[in-house]
This record gives C-alpha cells, structure tokens and sequence, in this order.
C-alpha cells in the first residue's frame, strides 16, 4: 500500500520535471526590450524581434523608456527589482551606465556572431562600435532639414552656414533643446573646421563664440523637444529649417511624400545600440547575439534609413522595404553625405554636459 | 439594593465599573486604530517616508568617503597651499584600482563633475589606466592628465570628504562655493534656478488672484440662485473638475495655438490679419490661461460653503438701514466671505507652485515653472541631490505659507463644498 503510494508520487514528480523541462526547451520566456518608441521600433521589430519570436516562441514586449533609459536603470537596481532585461541606448549614457556598474561587461568576440566570412566581431564592427558594456547597431545622424517649398526653386540652402543666414535664408528654425550639436553646428557656421570644433569648445572663448552665433538666430528659434516634432514643423511649415534625426525625416520624405530635404553638411553623427542590464546576461544573451549578426542589421536597414554598425553589413543594404528605392544615398555614412560630417565627443559631452546645459537653459531664460 | 451608597460600583460580574469602563474604552481605541492602521500605514510608507529619503539625499554627500578613504585620510594635514606629495597620489591610485574593479566609479566622478567640469573623464581614463600606472605616482598621474596637477582639483577631493554637503542647496538657489570654502554667485550665464523659483512664485500669484476674479461671482451665483438654477451650475463647474487634467491642457493648446480655434476665428471676423496671429501660448500666457482654468474649481468650492453660510437677511437688513449696494456688500458681505477667500487662496497657490504637467505642456520657453526643472534633474541630468534641495526648499516654502494661513485664518475653515 504505501509503496504504490511512493510510486504514484514519483510518477507525478516525473511527470512534472519533464513538462519543465520541455517548457525550458521551447524558451517559453518573455524578454521586456526597451527602446526609443516610433518608427525606431518598428524597424527593430520587423528586422529582429519578429523574426526571433517567430523563430524561438519568445514574446518581446516593447518597452519606450530609451529616453530616460539612466535614470530608470538607477532607479530600479536602487529598488533592487530590475525589470528591463536589454536596453537600446548612446554610447555616452552606456559609459556612465558602466562606470556605476549598472550594466554587464561585454566580451564581444565570445557573445556575438562573426561576420559570414569569419571577421570576428571587434574587427567587423565599425570604429567606437563596441564599448566596454556596449554594442552599437545603427550609427544615426543629426541633420539639418528644411522643407524646399520655403524657398525659391534657384535659391536652395546647401551648407550648415545657411542654416545661420536669416537674411539669405529667411524663416523660422526648429532647433532641439539642449547645447548638444547646436554648439557644434554655431561654431561650424562661425568659420570652424568640422574637426576642431570640440577643441575651440573646449576653452571659453570657443564657448562664448557659439553661443554668440546662436544668439544671431535666437528670436527666430522654436525649440524641440520630441523627435517627432521637427517633422510635424516642417511639414506644417511652421519652420523653414528643423534639426533632426535623419530617420525621422527620411520618413516624413519617403513614406509621407514630404517636399524635405537633408543638409548633410556637418552631419554630427553617433552610434546607438544595446546594454544589457547587471544580472540579466543570461537571459539574452542568445537574443543579442541573433539581433546583432550581418544579416540582422542589414535587414534593419531596409526600414529606417540608419547605418548599420557593422561593417559586413554595409554590402547587404539593399532597398527600402516599402517603397523600394535604393537606401544606399540615405545612409549617414554614404560618402557623399559623410565629407563634413562631425563624430559626436561623448567624452567632451560627458566632462561639459551639465555646465553647458546649465549655461544654455540660462540663456535661453534671458 | 443591599449595598451602601459608599462602595464603589461594580458591573454584574463584580468588576468595578471605573475597571469596566477603562476596558471598554481601551478596547474600542484599539479598534479605532486597527481601523485607521491601513491608512497610516500607506501614509508612512508612500508620504512621510519618502518625504524624510527626499531631505535626506539633499545633504547625503558619501561619495568621496566611500569610493576614496585612504586618499581622504592622506590629505589630512595637508597645508593646501601646494599640490599634495607622493602618499596622497599613492592612495588615489590605490583607491581608482579598487573602485575601478568594483566598477564604483560612476557616482563619485558624476559627483565630482557637477562641482568641477572635467572631473568626469579625470576620473574614469585614470580609473581604466590605474592598473598600469607605475610609481613615482604624482608625475605619472598629472602625465595621465594635467587635472591632477591642479590645486583646485584636491581641495575640491578635501571639501567634499565630508558626508554631508550644502553644495545641492547652494546650487539650487544659484550659489557655490569656491576651492577655499567661500560661499559666492554662480557667473552670470549659469543662473537658472533664483529666476525659475521667483517666475514660480509671482506666477503662482497671478493665477491665485485670476481664480478669484473668476470664481467669486460664479460662487456668489451658486450660493445665492434658486436650487434648481444653482444645481446646473455647479455641475458645469464640476465637470471640468472631473475631467482630466491632460485633457483640459490639451484642450487649451487647440483653441490657443497660431493655427488654433481663437486665432482661425479672429482671423475669419477679419479682427487681425493673418500673418499677424497672436502667440497665446508655448509663454507665460499660455500657462496663466490654463492653469487658471484648471485650478479655478479649488477657488470655487471653498468660496462657495462659506457663502452659503451667509443669511441673505444680512444684506437685507444692510439695505434697510441705508447701505446703497456696494457699500452693504463691502461692509458686510465681503468680509465675511474673506475664510473663503483665504481657504480657496491658499489650495489654489499651494498646488499652482506645484505643479509640472501644464507648464511643461503650455508654458513654452518662458513659462516653465521649478518644477519642470525637478523633473529635468530627476529624469535627465541625474542630479538626484539637486532635484531633492530643489524640491526640499519648495516644501519649506509651503509650510511657511501654511503656517501663515493657519496663524491667520485657521485651516479648519478650509471646505471643499
């Protein structure tokens, strides 16, 4: 009698185990991903959670908190319950991210796939690529656009000088709220070589020759502080010119058939791409690994007009998906385009950033 | 009844009754208690504690102790007139090769940095290097970068050893302190926060003093208009109310924008011209408008259950001793209104310096309040201490005003309908 009932018990156990064990080997897991929200995440979906979840039976679920993505990793491992398991952010956030031990070290050649012809990954990846606790996959751009039925059809804007012209070029600008590029694109304009641009910042009067350019064109600025507005502005014209991320406004050219154009002049260019939350490597890690393969990323290319941050990949960038015209001239790192373009300095950023923010909101307050 | 009138009473059991009802008392405070004790509970946990977290990160200052003992404990003595000698860098490096393994270093160069532009990179490049770094420390590590060599640089690591620091509270009302201590002005183009808490203030005022313009006739009308009438009007007064706050905002931004309702319709009847429209909102009118609106039901209810209180036989009986209208109502209508007054102005400027959404929304470039700049520190900058000596100040602020009013008026009086 009571060893049947041992028996029976067993049987259950067994019977249990296995099922856990089958659940594990289908990966049933639900990975929360943050990023950036809008047509960002749409490309991500379509070139890789799609086609894991389709792959793997794991369900993504999109998380827009990219923008605060610092002050939300502080805020949970303070609260000693992280809940992001992979996070999209800059470079220049994954630094401090890394410094504060919030995020995991990465050792890229063992946790990421090699290029089809066997590249390893620190050598396909393009330069800054990957960080200490971070892997790039797009490199984006800040740009200048300007919707071209402000102006006469013989007297288009070409240069970022133009952008700081209101008598040649008259009309409002749209402009984002914060020092960053617009310090860069003052100086540009003032007569500053692109590539020195962070060392006149650097001294005072460098700092004071910006701001006193950016006070040229002040009374005739709004300033952005969502990524979708410029777009809203310029096709409302509202503004004659708007800073932007080009993404946004290869959109608004491309799928809305909105008369913009890019001035690729003085392009500030950065990366973005994962960070994997302190604890959470494990769970992702295979995930990470498919999301950031060659093919991965040149898929993503084909929804968004970012670069993607390997170099194998460049080849593959074909067409847009939807409307099938070549990616190639859209790209921030198409030559053409890339001449005068300006890294951005997430050193110098980190080191200025809160002075000259704190300078910026006080002039804008004057 | 056998027993004296002298011994003392007992219950049917033979409990004296004093006992008995002590007891009893006892029991039902108990009860009481256990009822509220959820409430406290919540009160503790989601009010008063993080209240107490918010005053302490406002002065908690553990950056330096925690992350650079033995560097703090080679500076004592130090003479602060030239650079420190080889033990105080020996000990830095020591103390960047063990923060840098315990990847701790993140905290103490953000901390740095806001005191100093430059501690950032300072810190980690040297932090990533330190390993390598062979002695005599002090040439290799002003090699490594030229910040080590300045004196400023390890008075700042001096003065901020101490675990408490004033330095979030100077910077939130644009002060700080120099290398020797000293407290003085920001420069001229870092002052931000004097002219925001100021804007916040006067602002605040304005608004107040636009909700009673606006609230005291309607309030007037509901208190003194047959049932049947004043019933409609309190709902259009509480419907708003009910509402959304985003809504309401949002609402204000369609009708006051330059492609909005009010411009298109002035523009229609020809009253401006079209490449003229009016800016209404993104500035400070833009802000006053809504927020007047969206405050003005915490004007009217308290303005209303004082003048309900009032007997229409007192205006009467003013008239009929000679009173023309106005002087009856300045003489006696009005300041019997004046709790109401107070109670409403009081809610209405509290949680008009409070508030954040509709300024972010409306208030464009010039009519952004002190809080949306909590918000930018709580959630961007990452200066949690900043954010918290901001907020720190706002809260005293309000007690002083609270204690004014209950000084003044009493906040009994206070009655929402």
């Amino acid at each position: 009698m009571i060893k049947t009932r041992t028996f029976k018990g067993s049987t259950i156990v067994v019977a249990g185990l296995s099922t856990l064990a089958l659940a594990v080997s289908a990966h049933a897991e639900t990975l929360n991903i943050v990023s950036w929200g809008g047509a960002y995440t749409e490309s991500q979906q379509k070139a890789y959670h799609a086609p894991w979840a389709a792959q793997n039976g794991d369900e993504i679920i999109n998380i827009d908190r990219s923008g605060n993505a610092l002050a939300g990793l502080r805020a949970q491992s303070q609260a000693g319950n992280v809940t992001w398991d992979l996070v999209d952010m800059l470079p220049a956030d994954a630094m401090i991210a890394c410094a504060e031990g919030l995020i995991e070290p990465l050792d890229h050649d063992a946790l990421l796939a090699a290029a089809p012809d066997g590249t390893p990954p620190s050598e396909d990846f393009v330069d800054g690529a990957l960080g200490e606790c971070f892997v790039a996959s797009i490199v984006y751009s800040n740009v200048v656009a300007f919707n071209t039925e402000m102006f006469p059809e013989d007297k288009q804007p070409s240069s970022i000088a133009d952008v700081f012209d209101l008598e040649n070029f008259p009309g409002k600008r749209t402009l984002l709220r914060k020092p960053i590029n617009n310090l860069e694109w003052a100086l540009v304009a003032d007569g500053v070589a692109p590539e020195d641009v962070y060392d006149v910042l650097e001294t005072e009067e460098g700092v004071e020759r910006a701001f006193a350019k950016l006070d040229t064109i002040k009374d005739e600025v709004i300033w952005w502080e969502e990524g979708a507005q410029p777009p809203q502005l310029l096709a409302d014209k509202e503004v004659a010119f708007g800073s932007a991320y080009n993404g946004r406004i290869f959109n608004a050219m491309v799928n809305e058939n909105q008369p913009f154009e890019i001035i690729w002049d003085a392009q500030v260019f950065e990366l973005d791409g994962w960070v994997v939350p302190t604890g959470k490597l494990d769970k992702v890690k295979d995930y990470l690994r498919f999301a950031t393969d060659t093919q991965r990323l040149a898929d993503q290319a084909q929804y968004i007009s970012y670069g993607p941050a390997r170099k194998s990949s460049s080849d593959l960038v074909s067409t847009h998906a939807e409307t099938g015209i070549d990616m190639m001239p859209h790209m921030p790192t198409f030559p053409p385009n890339f001449a005068t373009a300006i890294p951005k300095d997430d050193e110098f950023w980190a080191d200025y950033g809160d002075e000259l923010t704190q300078r910026f909101d006080a002039w804008l307050a004057q | 009844m056998s027993e004296s009138p002298t011994a003392p009473l007992t219950t049917a059991d033979g409990v004296p009754l004093k006992t008995s009802l002590r007891r009893a008392v006892r029991r039902s405070k108990l009860k009481a208690f256990l009822l509220v004790s959820p409430l406290l509970l919540f009160l503790v946990i989601a009010f008063v504690m993080p209240i107490f977290d918010m005053l302490w990160r406002s002065v908690d200052n553990p950056e330096v102790s925690s992350t650079l003992p033995r560097t703090v404990s080679a500076l004592e003595g130090w003479d602060r007139e030239s650079l420190p000698g080889e033990p105080a860098f020996a000990a830095l490096v020591e103390d960047l090769r063990d923060g840098q393994a315990a990847r701790n270093l993140g905290l103490l160069s953000s901390r740095l940095n806001y005191e100093k532009s430059g501690m950032r990179s300072a810190i980690s490049r040297t932090g990533r290097r330190a390993r390598n770094l062979e002695p005599p420390y002090r040439e290799a590590l002003i090699e490594l970068n030229e910040t080590w060599g300045e004196l400023d640089t390890w008075k700042l690591i001096q003065r901020e050893a101490s675990p408490y620091t004033l330095s979030y509270y100077l910077a939130a009302v644009d002060r700080q302190l120099t290398p020797d201590g000293e407290i003085v002005k920001v420069p001229e183009h870092l002052e931000i926060h004097a002219t925001l808490f100021w804007r916040t203030f006067w602002m605040s005022g304005v608004i107040t003093l636009m909700t009673l313009l606006l609230g005291y006739p309607i309030a007037f009308l509901l208190a003194n208009l047959p049932l049947r009438y004043s019933n409609l009007l309190m709902i259009l007064v509480l419907l708003p109310f009910w509402t959304s706050l985003l809504v309401r905002t949002t609402t204000w931004i369609a009708i006051l924008q330059s492609q909005g309702v009010l411009n298109d319709m002035m523009v229609a009847i020809g009253v401006i011209a079209d490449e003229a429209r009016w800016q209404m909102i993104h500035n400070k009118l833009g802000t006053i408008i809504a927020m007047t609106h969206i405050l003005l039901p915490f004007m009217i209810l308290p303005l209303y259950s004082v003048m309900k209180t009032i007997p229409p036989s007192y205006m009467r009986a003013a008239r009929s001793l000679g009173g023309r209208p106005f002087l009856s109502f300045r003489r006696v209508y009005f300041p019997l209104t004046i709790p109401g007054i107070a109670a409403g102005g009081i809610l209405v400027f509290i949680l008009s310096i409070g508030y954040y959404i509709t300024p972010a929304l409306v208030g464009g470039q010039s009519g952004r309040f002190i809080t949306n700049y909590i918000a930018y520190h709580m959630q961007t900058s990452l200066n949690w201490g900043l954010a918290a000596a901001i907020a720190s100040i706002l809260l005293f602020v309000v007690i002083v005003f609270y204690m004014v009013f209950n000084r003044l008026i009493g906040v009994d009086k206070v009655k929402l309908g």
